[in-house]
Formats: C-alpha cells, structure tokens, sequence
C-alpha cells in the first residue's frame, strides 16, 4: 500500500482558475461554485466531497465538459475546455476523458462489448485494434467473460465495471466519476474502487471522483473537501495506509459537519 | 491529434454513413412498437391527404370545365344586312379577350329552341321571329362580363346575353371553393406535420438517455442525428406506401366507374394517368420529408447534455 508516485508533483493535466457557476436567471440566481482553482496531476487519483448541496458534482460537471463555468477557465491536457464550441467539445470527450455515473449509462441496446467500444467506434478504430482493446481493458476490469452479455443481463457491479472499462478504452487522459459506487453494494463498491485504483497505479491513469463516502475516497490519494461551493481543505494520502487516510478523513468530515458517515 | 485523424477521413466516413444506415434500420425494428405508431400516424394522415387531394384537384378540374362552359350570345340588330353582320363577327373576332365566335343564323336558333322547349314552337316555322347570333366564348372566362360590354358597343348589336348575375355568383362560388380547398390542404398538412412529429418526438423522448449516453461518450451532433433522421425518413416511406395503393387503386376503379358515364358530358373528371403519378410523388415526398423534418426536430431538444 505504501507508494510515492501520487504526491511526487507531475504534469499537471487539469487545471481551473477561478471557477465560478451560477443557476437560475440574472435576477434569482444562486452560486454554486464561488471561485474554484484546482490543479490535477498526472496520475492522481482525486476525491471530492463535502456536504449536500456543496457543489460536488457540479464541480465535475464543469470540469468535465459536461456543464459551462459561468466565468473562469478550465485547461485539460493543454486545451483549454472551456472556450471550445460543443463540436469540438465531442471530440475533444471522446479523445481526451473518460466517464463513470452512478446509475451506469450503459446502452440497453448494446452489448457490455459494444458498449465498452463505443467511443472506440466513435473514433474511428479498427476492427482488430477495438478487439485488443476490448481484451486488455475487459481483462483489467474482470468482465472479458460478459461481453456477449445484454446489460440486463448482468449485476450492478458488472455494469459500472461495464462502465469503467468504456470509459478507459481510449487512453483518456482524465476519467471523472461521479458517485460511482453510489448504486453498488459495499463489497462490490470496494472491488471496483480497487481496480480504479490498481489502474491509476500501474496505468498512471489520472482520476477524479466525487463522493460521499469516506470508504471510497479513502482509495483516493488526494481528498478535497468542498463547503458552500469553496474549497475547504485538502487531504493528501502520502504514504499512509488506507484506514489511517480513511481515519483523517472521517475526522475532517467531523470538523466539516453536514452529512454524517457511518463508517464500514 | 487531428492531423493523424484527418488521413483517413474519407474511408472513415463511408464507414460511418454505413454505420449510420444500418442502425437506422436496426433502430426500426428494436422500437417496435414505437415505429409501428409512428408510421401508423404517417399513414393516416397521409391517407387523408391523399384522398382529399385527389378529390381537390377533380373539384378543380370540374370548376375548371364549369367555366369554360361560360358563353355570351350576342344578338344581331334585324335591319342589320348581310355585310354588316360579317363586319360585325370580324369585329367580334378582333377583340382582344374573345377567344372563339360561332355563328348561328335565325333557322338554327328557331331549331335549337324547338330542341329545347318543344314541338309546340314549330309554328313559329311560318314566320321566325328570332334574330341571328353569335356565340362568343372570352379566353379567360372570368371577364366574360367585361368583354360582353365591350361587344355590346358595337353597331349592329341588339343585345348581348351571357347570364349576368348568374355568371358572376359561378365564379364567385367556384373561386371561393378553390379556395376553402387550398386552405383545408395547408391546414391538413399542417396537422400531419404536427401530429408525426409528436408522435416521433414520444419515441425520442423515450430514447433521450440513448442520447445523453452518446454525446457524453463523445458523439457529435450529426453522429447522433443522422440514424434518426435516417429512421425518420424509413418511417415516413413505410408510412406512404398504403396511402399511395389506396388512392391509385381506389382511383382507378372509380375512373373506371365514372369516365362512361360521363362520357359527353359537360364535365369530366381526370384522366389517371399524369394524375396518379403527382399524387403518389406528393404523399412520398411528404411521407419522407414530414419523416425526416419531425425527427430532426425532436433529436434537436436532446442534444444539449
């Protein structure tokens, strides 16, 4: 469990500068995120949580191009995200980032195979090249077996194992997850984050996932920690062990307040 | 990165377009029964387009026969000589509007009232007392009353006659059913546009995180819209076909029933040869364009993620 490589400071593949995002119009509107910087390294596996109503998720909205920062700006991998137009914006998800939902967003209509290429078809890839590469990451994440399988077919785990895999198929160079175990059991929930971790290890795949669950941000090597759209404070995993970084996280969530973990 | 994607472009998009057709059509047969409604209300719309068009046009048609069938009769003075009523058909003929004059001289007109209003006027063979006419026919009908004017101008002329009041309520009529018939054509295609593309739009709805799923995975727009556009347009061939057998058989058993009993009648009803081939042009291209317009539309909502 001991590793250096996650604090060691690489390129930084993400990075926002003063994000700010509101809902609602001119005259009633409610700020969510109130001016946000945040830089990821590569190779970094980052949890975000905080309490209900924090911004969590629309924080990994933005970021992930899914949602528009009212003002600020966002650079991924050198590009900056959040002045590119919506066509450019599809290639750029489709080369560049990978994405985990709670609730799966697999294609009923497909194959866990079919599904785990599709952005791999989107792009345009052979035939023999989408096989290895639905060998080497089905392989990975354990659902190689399923692949003939409808989603209907197969269990939750199965599915945001599914999930994972497409979203890892093209090298992206971020994955986002949002409550990815949200949906899952615990033993499940724990084998998955086990691979995500195992692949940003051995991958150098780099992660950000938001959560509220102290169990699963405790396979995160870095935690932060966001209050009324700001940040809070962040943790860094270092060399600790899993449960010590689990403690310093139920710990912070103490001193934060706001929902309450049970801890497994 | 672009620069290695531009190289095979080309091969890509027919590989694509390829794509795209072949899940158009898988999409088809995976929404059963969501095609099946969508093309159902294609269908009976179109069934009434169909129907009322073919209906229209002969309507037209018959107004059309209606008003060519509108004639002045143009009674000559009784002092007028021989030459002056030559002179006065020249003059006829030369009038700008007149599109045909025939000339009638008093024993033909005494014959065609005899045909009309009986025997009894045979008596009237001792001594005649009609005037010769000209029948005169104005190139655009509707002016007949204008020309009729200009005629009655003329010397010579005693009167000239061409039902007025009659004529003028005719044309009001047939122009007012014209009319109302383009009117209730736009509107019917307005209500089929509107009803289909709701109709997909339901069956898009149900497919809006097939949608999301997509663009979030990295297609673009066109990649999302096409196979639906595509799909769009099978439902909307699949949705002409019975319209268009209807009316082509359904016309021609009823030309077969109508055109001898009205042969040699004033008004005929048309001929299915260009006519069936318009109608099935225009409930085809209707069926695909009404196919590809509401589902372009409905995709159009979910694009945003």
């Amino acid at each position: 469990m001991v590793t250096t490589t996650n604090t060691k400071p690489g390129r930084a593949v993400l990075q926002a500068h003063q994000i700010r995002k509101s809902f609602g119009s001119k005259l009633n509107s409610t700020e969510v995120l109130k001016g946000i910087n945040l830089q990821v390294r590569e190779g970094e596996f980052v949890g975000i949580m905080g309490p209900s109503g924090a911004g969590k998720t629309t924080l990994l909205n933005v970021l992930a191009t899914i949602d528009r920062p009212t003002s600020g700006t966002i650079t991924i991998d050198g590009n900056e995200t959040s002045k590119m137009k919506d066509a450019q914006l599809s290639t750029f998800r489709r080369d560049k980032l990978g994405f985990i939902f709670q609730d799966y967003n697999l294609l009923d209509t497909l194959t866990v195979k079919e599904n785990i290429l599709l952005p791999a078809s989107l792009g345009g890839l052979s035939k023999k090249a989408a096989e290895e590469q639905f060998n080497d990451i089905a392989g990975i994440l354990g659902i190689k077996e399923h692949g003939h399988k409808y989603p209907h077919e197969i269990s939750g785990g199965q599915k945001q194992r599914t999930s994972a895999a497409r979203a890892l198929v093209n090298h992206p160079s971020m994955v986002f997850a949002d409550e990815p175990t949200g949906a899952l059991d615990s033993k499940s929930a724990s084998a998955l984050l086990g691979t995500l971790e195992d692949v940003n290890k051995s991958r150098g795949v780099t992660i950000m996932m938001v959560t509220h669950d102290a169990v699963a941000s405790s396979y995160c090597s870095r935690v932060i920690f966001l209050k009324d759209g700001a940040m809070y404070s962040e943790l860094y995993r270092g060399d600790k062990a899993r449960q010590a970084f689990f403690q310093d996280i139920l710990n912070m969530q103490a001193v934060l307040g706001g929902d309450r973990v049970d801890a497994r | 990165m672009c620069g290695t994607k531009r190289k095979g472009y080309t091969a890509m998009k027919f590989r694509t377009l390829r794509r795209h057709f072949r899940e158009s059509f898988k999409s088809l047969g995976r929404n059963g029964w969501m095609t099946f409604a969508s093309v159902s209300a294609v269908t009976v719309t179109l069934l009434l387009v169909g129907v009322f068009v073919a209906i229209m046009l002969n309507l037209n048609k018959i107004a059309d026969d209606l008003e060519h069938d509108v004639e002045m009769k143009v009674y000559v003075e009784l002092a007028a000589d021989e030459a002056s009523t030559t002179a006065l058909e020249d003059q006829i003929r030369e009038t700008p509007g007149v599109a045909e004059v025939i000339y009638s001289t008093r024993d033909q007109e005494l014959d065609q009232m005899i045909r009309d209003f009986g025997e009894d006027l045979k008596l009237y063979e001792q001594s005649n007392p009609l005037r010769e006419a000209f029948y005169v026919k104005a190139s655009d009908p509707q002016q007949t009353a204008k020309v009729a004017q200009t005629i009655d101008e003329y010397p010579n002329t005693y009167e000239v006659v061409y039902g007025e009041g009659k004529v003028e309520k005719l044309f009001d009529f047939l122009n007012f059913g014209r009319n109302a018939g383009l009117i209730l054509i736009l509107a019917l295609l307005f209500t089929a546009m509107f009803l289909i593309s709701n109709t997909i739009r339901i069956t898009i709805v149900a497919r809006k995180t097939e949608i999301g799923i997509m663009k979030l995975v990295g297609a673009s727009n066109s990649f999302v819209r096409i196979p639906f556009v595509l799909e769009g347009i099978w439902m909307g061939i699949l949705g002409s076909i019975i319209p268009i057998l209807v009316v082509v058989f359904g016309y021609l058993e009823f030309y077969d029933y109508a055109e001898p009993r009205l042969r040699g009648e004033m008004i005929q009803i048309l001929a299915p040869v260009p006519f069936l081939y318009i109608v099935t042009g225009i409930l085809f291209f209707m069926g695909v364009f009404i196919g590809m317009w509401g589902s372009f539309m409905s995709v159009r909502k979910f694009l945003k993620i």
